[in-house]
């Protein structure tokens, strides 16, 4: 026990991590539940509603998902050990924000720039590749998907205003 | 017999020289897609399907279903080398197969992983090519029932047999149903759990979800060991290939059993994934030694190997014969036969016989030429995994939301792909299972069709799904499956509380 608390201390334990995932799903088996519900769960004159399925596919995730609660309500196994170290939620972190910076940044200013920008960010501030490495790479990829996708597939992806520029 | 002269008229299409070429320029792409995680094997064979629209079809369907097999040969060297799974059926490969190479034994463990691969697939092919004539007559017999039966029985499986908490298996597989129920329901016209956004009417697509789960999350989870897909190097030589192939023989029981449930999950709606994990299952059930199970058991590489190909391949029979896909990437080929003006059915075997046969010769030849371009570029394709992190993974994740992009040209599609991901990340932690979460998302539909359409005929009554001996096998194996953790348990204290009665009466 006294190991197990010795151990690099994390922003949330797995014990409070089940909670919470059990409790969401169980969230989503409510709504899931309510909605079919709303549109009507059990048998019409022609046969199943719409809800039927969801409804009882709501009813057993709620089930399943609350005995996992209760388990880590009661019992004692899941531990205060860290969900995730700190050293390593920052990795992670490092890895998730950009990308989710990359994601809002697509509807911006296209696939492409936001391509070429992810990866020279992320070589630069995680790599620590100077500007002259990183450079060549965060242009060529992005422009060897943009002649893959929109010169040879002709499959068109989001753009933004510097292919606009271009003409595309 | 009809069905070799037939075949070896396809040999004789097949074996053009551009055939040829383009075997071998798929498998490569194949593997390499494989290699690379979240690039999928459906999502992979989606991304290139454009780029056999300047080709005949059985060229292009010839490269499509090489880079198929290459999918699925890549997908286990990731698993094996770097516990990472290219593909969602290569998750069952990592349990073993990363042990044997921790433990030095890599090159044992990829030839015995492609071998496997090549014995299930080449199993499956021999299969398509004398039942796929027969197979019109019998799936005539097959109703709502039967597939719901058939479903059923992949699903309770997964829990019966998964390593995880049974509930926490429940949960995942439930919430998969829920999601998939998202959006138009095509019965009734409804709108099901759009919550008035109407970006969410085409509902949750599997593929997005794979490339999520398995692609970002994988990468998520990597990143916790810090900025290296910490590997094992893979070196095969010819010693190491000769002699694990004169070990592999001595389970030809596990390699049988895991083509058969290969086959059965493949042809019916099922996919190379739940065979991969059920033959897994029933491999260390009936193992001497199931305990060695996980510590880097060659069993364990062998039995998911043989199922997953066996099942990929035999996927293409229902595909070809009746027009369903058994498989996700089954139904991307499907997708394509259909860009292509080729209606699959019996009809194809008529009207197209050239294409059909052309397409199932080459699917022996692919095999092979499979098996050896995998065997000899090993390092070439685990060196890809060993460019630097931080070039590596932004590029994967670009390539990922390309992907996720492309299915619906929709941009809600790549931050479903990131919220995917995340949870993919969090799941694998807390050990819920992912691959029942998949396998609900791709089938729930389907199985929410046959459930009904089942109802419809019995009128609301349960009692159809025992109606005839077909259905009612299945559904019993299905409750025994889902059943067989207690029952395995309460077997066990029965045993050992007539020993411990034995022993105090000696």
């Amino acid at each position: 026990m006294d190991r197990e608390d010795a151990t690099a201390r994390g922003p949330v334990s797995v014990r409070a991590m089940e909670l919470i995932a059990a409790a969401a799903l169980m969230a989503i088996g409510v709504v899931t539940m309510a909605d079919s519900l709303r549109v009507g769960a059990g048998w019409a004159s022609d046969g199943p509603q719409a809800g039927y399925f969801p409804f009882r596919m709501g009813l057993v995730l709620f089930l399943s998902s609350g005995v996992v609660f209760a388990v880590n309500l009661i019992g004692r196994r899941a531990g205060r050990r860290a969900f995730v170290e700190a050293a390593q939620f920052k990795m992670v972190l490092q890895v998730l924000l950009p990308s989710a910076a990359y994601v809002a940044l697509i509807g911006a200013v296209g696939i492409y720039v936001a391509a070429g920008l992810f990866i020279g960010f992320f070589m630069w501030r995680i790599g620590r590749y100077p500007l002259w490495k990183l450079a060549p790479v965060s242009v060529l990829v992005p422009l060897a998907l943009f002649f893959m996708f929109e010169v040879w597939f002709l499959v068109p992806l989001r753009k933004g205003p510097l292919e606009a520029f271009f003409g595309y | 017999m009809e069905e070799i002269s037939a075949l070896l008229d396809g040999f004789a299409i097949a074996l053009t020289l551009q055939n040829i070429s383009y075997m071998f320029i798929g498998i490569s792409l194949g593997v390499l897609i494989g290699v690379l995680p979240g690039l999928g094997g459906a999502n992979g064979v989606a991304i290139l399907l454009p780029l056999t629209f300047a080709m005949s079809p059985t060229s292009a369907i010839i490269m499509l279903s090489c880079i198929y097999w290459g999918a699925l040969f890549g997908g286990a060297i990731t698993s094996i080398l770097f516990n990472i799974p290219g593909e969602p059926w290569s998750v069952a490969t990592t349990f073993d197969g990363h042990p044997m190479a921790q433990q030095g034994r890599a090159g044992e463990a990829l030839t015995a992983a492609f071998t496997s691969s090549f014995v299930g697939a080449f199993c499956a092919v021999v299969l398509i090519t004398f039942l796929a004539p027969l197979i019109a007559s019998f799936a005539l017999a097959f109703g709502p029932p039967e597939f719901f039966a058939v479903q059923l029985l992949t699903f309770c499986s997964f829990v019966g047999m998964s390593k995880e908490s049974p509930f926490k298996t429940i949960a995942a597989m439930t919430l998969g149903f829920a999601l998939a129920a998202v959006g138009l329901d095509t019965v009734t016209g409804q709108l099901r759990l759009t919550f008035g956004w109407t970006e969410m009417l085409r509902g949750f697509d599997f593929l997005i979800a794979v490339i999520g789960l398995f692609g970002i999350g994988e990468i998520l989870l990597t990143m916790e060991e810090g900025l290296a897909f910490k590997g094992v190097t893979g070196r095969i030589n010819l010693k190491v290939v000769l002699q694990t192939w004169a070990e592999l023989p001595k389970y030809w029981i596990t390699s049988l059993r895991s083509t058969i449930v290969g086959c059965w999950l493949g042809i019916t709606p099922g996919g190379a994934t739940p065979a991969s994990f059920m033959s897994y299952g029933l491999a260390k059930r009936f193992s001497r030694h199931p305990d060695r199970f996980g510590q880097g058991e060659i069993e364990g590489v062998v039995a998911p190997e043989t199922a997953a190909h066996a099942a990929g391949t035999s996927a293409l029979l229902p595909m070809l014969t009746l027009g369903i896909p058994g498989s996700p990437t089954a139904a991307v080929l499907l997708g394509g036969l259909l860009i292509w003006g080729l209606q699959p059915g019996p009809l194809l075997f008529i009207e197209h016989k050239d294409f059909v046969w052309g397409l199932i010769a080459s699917m022996y030849i692919g095999n092979i030429a499979g098996l050896i371009v995998v065997l000899t570029t090993v390092p070439l394709f685990a060196a890809v995994l060993r460019i630097p992190f931080s070039i590596i993974a932004p590029v994967i994740i670009t390539v990922c939301a390309v992907g996720a992009y492309t299915v619906h040209n929709a941009l809600l599609d790549v931050t479903v792909m990131l919220i995917f991901g995340v949870v993919g990340y969090i799941f694998k932690k807390l050990a819920y299972p992912l691959a029942p979460l998949v396998l609900a998302l791709v089938l729930g539909d389907m199985a929410e069709t046959s459930f009904r359409q089942s109802m419809l005929q019995s009128q609301g009554s349960l009692a159809i799904f025992w109606s005839n001996w077909l259905v009612g096998s299945i559904v019993t194996l299905a409750v025994f499956l889902l059943l067989w953790p207690l029952i395995s348990m309460a077997f066990a204290r029965l045993w050992r509380r007539a020993a411990g009665g034995r022993a105090a009466a000696k």
